[in-house]
This record gives structure tokens, sequence and C-alpha cells, in this order.
């Protein structure tokens, strides 16, 4: 057959049309299963690294379901919603694009050796893509015991620095609301006056030099999200007034 | 192996250098040798890809029309790079994280394009195999080199690891910064250029 002809042209295009959509079909389906099970197990490694238990993924699933003692699904009105998986059914992404009303907002207690932390996913943009990560908060509803962050596609040495230890370690004892409670979040700051990070009530942490977007993202994330939570908070701090 | 074959492995490190003479595939240059690790995956990425789709090509090459031969091969290119994609993610997940977008990205480097449109189509399957482990190890050569200092002199770490002493930073030194901007990625391999043109003569135009 002419290789020039339309026909043939048609014919190789077709051909190679379904070929390659057969191999990657079958491709993606037979690594699902694999890929879907590191995500999960990604999702509770990075949950217990901020109350500060390590871990590697294989080990992840005994020890989430030793220390995590409550999974909630938080409502806009501070009540719970006791029917729904929040590890499963809550997907912050397309929580986001739900009006602040109708969302859930998920949140998991933790309990280490008789310490009760609060933790809570956090989701924003950075410069190219979504950011997102974890925060849990000491009893007291107001210290940072730990955070996680990671990004889709942030620039590698420069905002993707935001998942380093170094940058993590800056926001641990860092305190959310003020005196009279109300929240003010943590500012990723370009104008620190306190680079070693030594006042923990200035709710600032030090930048990464050439990630002020990327840092700005995370400052928005944590204060929008952790807004949502106030309401529930509220509850929280008077039962604890009237149990004294 | 023959003479002629082996020029094909090695003409692409020196002479015939993806990056350095043919400026090539620029972009990836300055977008991952930020470290040295992610650096290694790409160059490994791009060496599979670039193998692979060139010995497909090759096989193909008395089938491929003519008016659809540049589609072709973007198809080829695209459908490896998402099988490379797949499989990090399954088996190599930390990696696969680390390299986020650039994976992706392998489908615009202008060499795996290149090197289809100007070898694979004319040439035999095992020639074409070896001119894409070539190009790829050119390419990968200077990609490694380029991080190497980037990772070293911008965060004082070789793969993630501390590699200046704690005395060195006491008595004042300080990491630059300016070396993980993508600037001095272009001025790194400036550098480069400079240094194998000093030493081979052949590149120097009239």
């Amino acid at each position: 057959m002419n290789r020039d002809s339309n026909l043939y042209t048609f014919l190789f295009a077709t051909i190679m049309v379904f070929v390659i959509a057969i191999v990657l079909a079958y491709t993606s389906q037979s690594l699902k299963v694999l890929q879907k099970e590191n995500v999960r197990k990604e999702k509770m490694q990075n949950i217990l690294s901020t109350v500060g238990v390590i871990t590697n993924r294989e080990g992840a699933e005994e020890l989430f379901d030793k220390y995590i003692e409550e999974q909630l699904a938080v409502q806009n009105n501070g009540s719970i919603d006791p029917t729904i998986d929040v590890f499963n059914d809550i997907k912050l992404v397309f929580e986001l694009k739900k009006s602040p009303k109708d969302q859930d907002f998920p949140l998991y207690v933790a309990n280490i050796e008789s310490e009760k932390y609060y933790i809570i996913p956090i989701r924003g943009n950075g410069l190219w893509n979504a950011i997102y990560g974890y925060i849990s908060i000491k009893e007291d509803l107001n210290t940072v015991k730990g955070v996680v962050f990671d990004h889709v596609g942030e620039t590698a040495g420069l905002g993707a620095e935001i998942t380093q230890d170094w940058f993590k370690e800056r926001f641990i004892n860092e305190k959310l609301f003020d005196s009279d409670n109300n929240l003010i979040g943590i500012k990723v700051s370009k104008t620190n006056n306190d680079p070693n990070n030594s006042d923990k009530n200035d709710h600032e942490v030090d930048a990464i030099s050439g990630a002020t977007i990327t840092g700005d993202g995370v400052t928005d994330m944590i204060k929008e999200r952790l807004e949502h939570y106030i309401p529930y908070f509220n509850t929280l701090r008077s039962n604890k007034i009237a149990l004294n | 192996m023959s003479n002629t074959n082996r020029t094909l492995l090695s003409d692409p490190m020196d002479d015939n250098n993806p990056i350095t003479v043919q400026v090539l595939g620029i972009c990836s240059a300055l977008a991952i040798t930020v470290q040295l690790k992610a650096a290694l995956v790409m160059s490994i990425s791009v060496m599979a890809v670039m193998a692979a789709s060139n010995v497909i090509i090759s096989m193909l090459r008395d089938l491929i029309p003519n008016r659809i031969r540049i589609i072709v091969q973007l198809v080829v290119v695209a459908s490896l790079v998402a099988l490379v994609d797949q499989v990090l993610r399954a088996y190599a997940y930390d990696v696969s994280k680390e390299l986020s977008i650039f994976i992706g990205l392998i489908i615009t480097n202008c060499i795996v394009m290149g090197r289809l449109e100007a070898f694979a189509l004319g040439n035999g399957v095992w020639r074409s195999f070896l001119d894409g482990i070539g190009n790829a190890a050119g390419y990968g050569f200077i990609l490694i080199l380029v991080a190497f200092f980037r990772e070293l002199l911008g965060s004082g770490n070789l793969l993630g690891y501390q590699v200046i002493p704690d005395f060195v930073y006491e008595m004042g030194y300080e990491n630059n910064g300016l070396m993980l901007l993508s600037p001095m990625a272009l001025i790194t391999v400036g550098i480069i250029i400079w240094i194998q043109r000093s030493r081979n003569r052949k590149l120097i135009e009239n």
C-alpha cells in the first residue's frame, strides 16, 4: 500500500491510537491498587508525624489504629456528624469547592501517652498548584504540636522546601490564638524580627527566600482552615470550664 | 562493538553534547538541577524514555506515514512518559513525588524528539538504541555536573546529606542562596561550555 495515501495514513493513526489506549489503560488499571495503597498509607504517615510519631509507610496503619482514637466530621455550626467515614470519605479537594456551610471539616483526635492532640487537615494554593498538610494542636487548643506540609508542584529547592524538617520545626510551639481566643494564625513572614524563632507568641515564622508565594499560601491555608473549627473549639472550651 | 557504534555512545558525551553543543534540553537543565537526587532520577528516566522511543520509532520507520511522523513520535514519547510515571507512582512513590511535574515534562524535552527525527527514523534498531542511550547519558552527565555544584554551593549538601562541616559555617561561611535560583544554572552551564571549548578546539567556530 502507498505509504503516502490518505487511506494508509488514516488506518495507521487509527491502529496506533487503539494499541496505545489498550497499553495505557491496562497499565493504569493493574497498578491502581498499589498506587492507592501508597496514597492511603502516606496519609496515615502524615497525620501521625504531626504528633511526633515517625514511622515508615509499612508500619503506618498499625500505629494509626493505635494512636488515633477519634475521627470527627465537624460541621460549620460546631456540631459533629457521626454518620461520615472521615478518613476515606472527606476529601479536602472537593470540600473546598463547596460553600463553608455545606462542608464537612475533618478532625482527628490522637491520644499519645494520655496527652490529647487535635489534628486538622489543611489545604490551599501555592505558586503552581495546591499545597496541603496537617497541623496538630495541643489540648490547650492554642499551641501547635507539629505540622506537616506537602505540595503538588512547587519549585524544587524553593517552594518545595516547605516539606523539609527545618521549616516544619519553626511552627512547633507557636500559638494560633491571642489571649482573648481570637484566631491570629501563624504568618510565614519575610519581615520577621525573630530569625531564631525564640519568641513563640509572635504568631510569625521565618519565610524561605525565593518562595514568597508558597509561604503566603501556607499562612493563608492555616488561617482559612482553622477558622471553621472555632465553633467546635468554643464548645470544647466551655465544656472544659464546666468540668472544672 | 564496532567503531562507528562506539562513537554513537561517545560523541554525545563531548563533541556533540545535547546540552553544551546542541543547546537542547536547557529548560529541564535549569529546572531540576537544584538537588543531585532529582537530577539523577531525571537522567535515568530520560534514558529509559529515549532508548525505548528510539527503538520503537526505528522498528516502525518503514511503516510510519511521512505526513504524520511528528505526531506519531509525539504519541510514542507521551505514552512512554505516562508509563514511566505510572510505574514510579506504584513502585517508587517517594521519588515520583519528588520529581512531580518534571516527569511529565520529559515529553517536552527537545532532545527526545530531536533524536527520533534526526536519527531513529533513518537507522537500524540497535544503532538507534545506542544513540538514545548515548544522548541521554550526555544530557544526564551535564545535569548531574550542574546539580553537583548547585547543591554543594547552594545548600551545603550532596544527595541531601550535609557535606560542608559545621565548623566551616562557624568560621563565617554562608551557603550561596543564588545558586538555588535558575539564573545560576544557566551561568553554570555557561561555565561548563567555556571550559569544554577551551579544551576541545574542534568546537570553536571561525
